[in-house]
């Protein structure tokens, strides 16, 4: 589904991403891991599409198309989500009336006619349960005032209503109370198939109790040095960081 | 910073949609002011003398005064003397039942999507249509009068309510309050006129659609609304003109007079010709407008959309002398390219426990500079006087400016007011998170300026508010690359 080939980014001239290779296939969990700074969430601002970084070498396909040829918004009408790790804010903006809009451009985009008021509540309130949230949060300004866990949530609704191929997630657990993280984590289960795939992208091993990964990667310096299934995670809980450091300048002195 | 200047690049491209004209037989006034020129105007009107007296002591007046320099505008001085001061389409029957307008005329409308048939009509709006200098028709006349509604041009209440006229005409506004009223006083040619009598809440909304065809040629026109105890009106003005290289003169003085208990909404959605993406042509857009709570417990809101125009000098202020009356402004301004604005309010608290609410949301884009002047005064009677400013700015781009001048002046301790102003840029961020939904960066930018004024927007009549929207979105269109 994703294909990533030795991926370059930079922003403003210096380099934050420097080869980059992942593969993802349809029905996939891959979790990323890395400590601050490693590039993580320029990875995920890449491939949504952001402009200010420039891609210096490498491809990205995603279904068999180059998206780095493709505008923000497009990747998103084919199917990419991100989850962001700071979502903004945008005051007096209904989030009801934003994902109509949203949803009716995805739908513009694929051919599909739009819904109409009726159509676009019901699928509001089914998704609503999905992630347990509150109606009035959604009928207050897009994340204006939101709690950080409330933002995080809304994040999740949205990807719910969107219903995504490939949606990544960057950091949602963080700010997350407990149970919060376990109402999300189920929203994301939930929409997982068998024809769709998720990039979780924590500093934590517990969220991945929940969203159980299929494999781990471990990103530093803008390079995956390390890839490996759930249990890579438990040992990096366990051990931190440093001994992949250690291994790194052992291999390359 | 590089999507910044796309953002503006592309901001420049869009076209004003009504911009064309077209031609029809005038009647014109020679070029040129003077008094000889108030005269002819006048005795085109068929106007009483003490109209044509009122007319002449405003430009004695007028010529002793200056061209104010003040506001935060700049533009070359406008030669008035080259300027025509009448033009209106000849019109074969002198009824102004829209069933006897000329076609033709009748066709201009139309093409700016403004149906004066009245089956065609959206329900509960009653038109005026001004064209140059002149009231080409009024709709629904015949359901108002039999409330005892007058709703009529200019002219025509001239004639048949003379006495009414007479009583309330430069009685907010004086003939010579300032450079611009002064010379409206002088050579306005015609607009509207509205009386809700006592008791009356008008069952619907009254507007004034406004257009410029004729080049070369000032509109002045004058509107003046006289609502009596206990009535209620709400009313409309739009406006739109022909895309020219040269900037045109718009001068008009809006009156309005409120009563005890009465309640006056007035709202515009001011779209005349802003010039090109260069700044070249484009209307200059010179307005007095001006309320009076003169009774107790009356209530005047503006509510302002403005979004063309090269330069706006506008200042709908309340004059708040009934005691617990209520004074409100609500303004929304985009300026893009070249276009300059500024513009405010003004609330005069003179009655006691007398309140004012003043929210300002500027938008600038491209070039251009968009002022916020507002005074709150509160005289030394008005005890309990409150007032609130929320006066926000958003930005795009970084080649724009806006201002805020705020000036209070508070004669009485028990006052309370309070002064709110933030400034914030249309982010990249808020940008791309809308695109990543799968929005595109136009929508994106609409739904954002249209959130940012949802509080003056929410205060238009809905049939309205819709097109407000559109417009907004219309002038900020291809915003983003
Ligand atoms: N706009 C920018 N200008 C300059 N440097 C930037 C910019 N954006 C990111 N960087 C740098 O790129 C590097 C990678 O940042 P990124 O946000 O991708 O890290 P991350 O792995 O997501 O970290 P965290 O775990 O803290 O979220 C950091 O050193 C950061 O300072
Ligand atoms: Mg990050």
């Amino acid at each position: 589904m994703l294909s990533i080939k030795n991926l370059h980014a930079a922003i403003e001239g210096s380099p934050i991403l420097n080869g980059i290779n992942l593969e993802i296939k349809a029905g996939e969990v891959h979790a990323i891991m890395g400590p601050n700074g490693s590039g993580k969430s320029t990875l995920a601002s890449v491939l949504a599409g952001r402009e200010e970084y420039e891609v210096t070498e490498g491809s990205v396909t995603f279904k068999n198309k180059n998206i780095l040829e493709l505008s923000p918004e497009d990747r998103a009408r084919e199917g990419i989500f991100l989850a962001f790790q700071y979502p903004v804010e945008i005051p007096g903006v209904s989030s009801t009336n934003f994902l109509r809009t949203a949803v009716n451009q995805v739908r513009e985009y694929r051919g599909q006619s739009p819904l109409d008021a009726v159509k676009f509540l019901s699928l509001m309130k089914e998704k609503m349960k999905l992630v347990e949230i509150d109606q009035k949060l959604l009928s207050r300004a897009l994340n204006e005032g939101f709690s950080g866990g409330e933002k995080k949530k809304n994040e999740i609704f949205q990807m719910a209503m969107l219903e995504p191929t490939l949606s990544i997630l960057d950091e949602t657990d963080s700010g997350l109370d407990i149970d919060a993280l376990k109402v999300v984590a189920n929203g994301v289960n939930q929409l997982k198939t068998k024809d769709n795939a998720t990039i979780v992208v924590t500093h934590y091993q517990r969220l991945l109790d929940y969203i159980v990964p299929d494999f781990v990667h471990v990103l530093y310096k803008g390079k995956i040095v390390k890839s490996g299934t759930k249990d890579l995670a438990l040992e990096l809980e366990a051990k931190g960081y440093d001994w992949i450091k250690d291994e790194l300048s052992g291999a390359t002195v | 910073m590089s999507k910044d200047n796309e953002i503006l690049e592309e901001l420049t491209s869009r076209e004003y949609e009504h911009g064309w004209s077209v031609d029809y037989e005038a009647d014109e006034a020679p070029i040129g002011l003077n008094e000889n020129i108030i005269r002819w105007i006048s005795s085109k009107k068929e106007e009483p003398q003490w109209l044509l007296d009122w007319r002449l002591k405003a430009f004695e007046q007028w010529r002793k005064m200056d061209e104010p320099t003040w506001a935060n505008v700049h533009y070359p001085k406008i030669d008035l003397q080259s300027l025509r001061y009448y033009s209106a389409p000849k019109q074969k029957s002198k009824s102004k039942k829209i069933s006897d307008i000329d076609p033709e005329l009748l066709k201009i409308y139309e093409r700016l999507g403004i149906s004066l048939n009245e089956q065609k009509r959206l329900q509960g709006v009653a038109v005026d249509v001004v064209l140059d200098s002149v009231s080409v028709g009024t709709t629904f006349k015949d359901t108002l009068s039999k409330l005892g509604v007058i709703f009529c041009s200019f002219s025509e209440a001239v004639t048949e309510h003379p006495d009414l006229v007479k009583k309330y005409l430069g009685s907010v506004v004086p003939a010579t309050d300032n450079y611009y009223a002064a010379l409206n006083a002088a050579v306005f040619s015609d607009g509207s006129f509205c009386y809700i009598p006592k008791g009356v809440r008008c069952p619907m909304e009254l507007s004034t659609y406004f257009r410029i065809n004729a080049a070369n040629t000032g509109q002045f026109e004058r509107t003046l609304i006289v609502a009596e105890d206990q009535s209620y009106v709400s009313y409309l003005e739009g406006c739109t003109a022909p895309q020219r290289d040269e900037n045109q003169l718009h001068a008009a003085v809006v009156e309005i007079y409120a009563a005890k208990n009465a309640e006056v909404k007035y709202s515009t959605v001011q779209n005349w010709y802003p010039g090109d993406k260069n700044g070249k042509g484009g209307i200059y857009n010179f307005v007095t407008k001006r309320g009076i709570c003169a009774g107790d417990n009356s209530k005047i809101s503006w509510t302002q959309v403005e979004t063309g125009s090269a330069v706006t000098w506008k200042y709908p202020s309340c004059i708040l002398k009934g005691d617990n009356s209520i004074g409100e402004f609500y303004s929304v301004a985009v300026t893009n390219n070249y276009q300059q604005a500024d513009t405010g309010t003004k609330m005069i608290h003179i009655g006691k426990n007398t309140r004012s609410r003043i929210v300002s949301k500027g938008i600038s884009a491209g070039k251009s500079q968009n002022s916020y002047r507002g005074q709150v005064q509160v005289m030394k009677r008005a005890t309990n006087s409150r007032n609130f400013s929320q006066c926000d700015s958003l930005l795009m781009g970084d080649q724009c400016g806006a201002h805020t001048f705020p000036y209070i002046d508070i004669q009485n301790p028990t006052a309370k007011v309070e002064h709110e102003a933030t400034t914030s840029k249309i982010g990249e961020d808020q940008i791309f998170y809308c695109n990543q939904r799968g929005i595109s960066s136009e929508d994106a930018v609409a739904l954002i300026v249209n959130g940012y004024a949802k509080e003056v927007l929410n205060q238009l009549p809905m049939e309205f508010a819709v097109e407000a929207q559109k417009l907004l979105a219309l002038t900020l269109e291809g915003s983003v690359g």
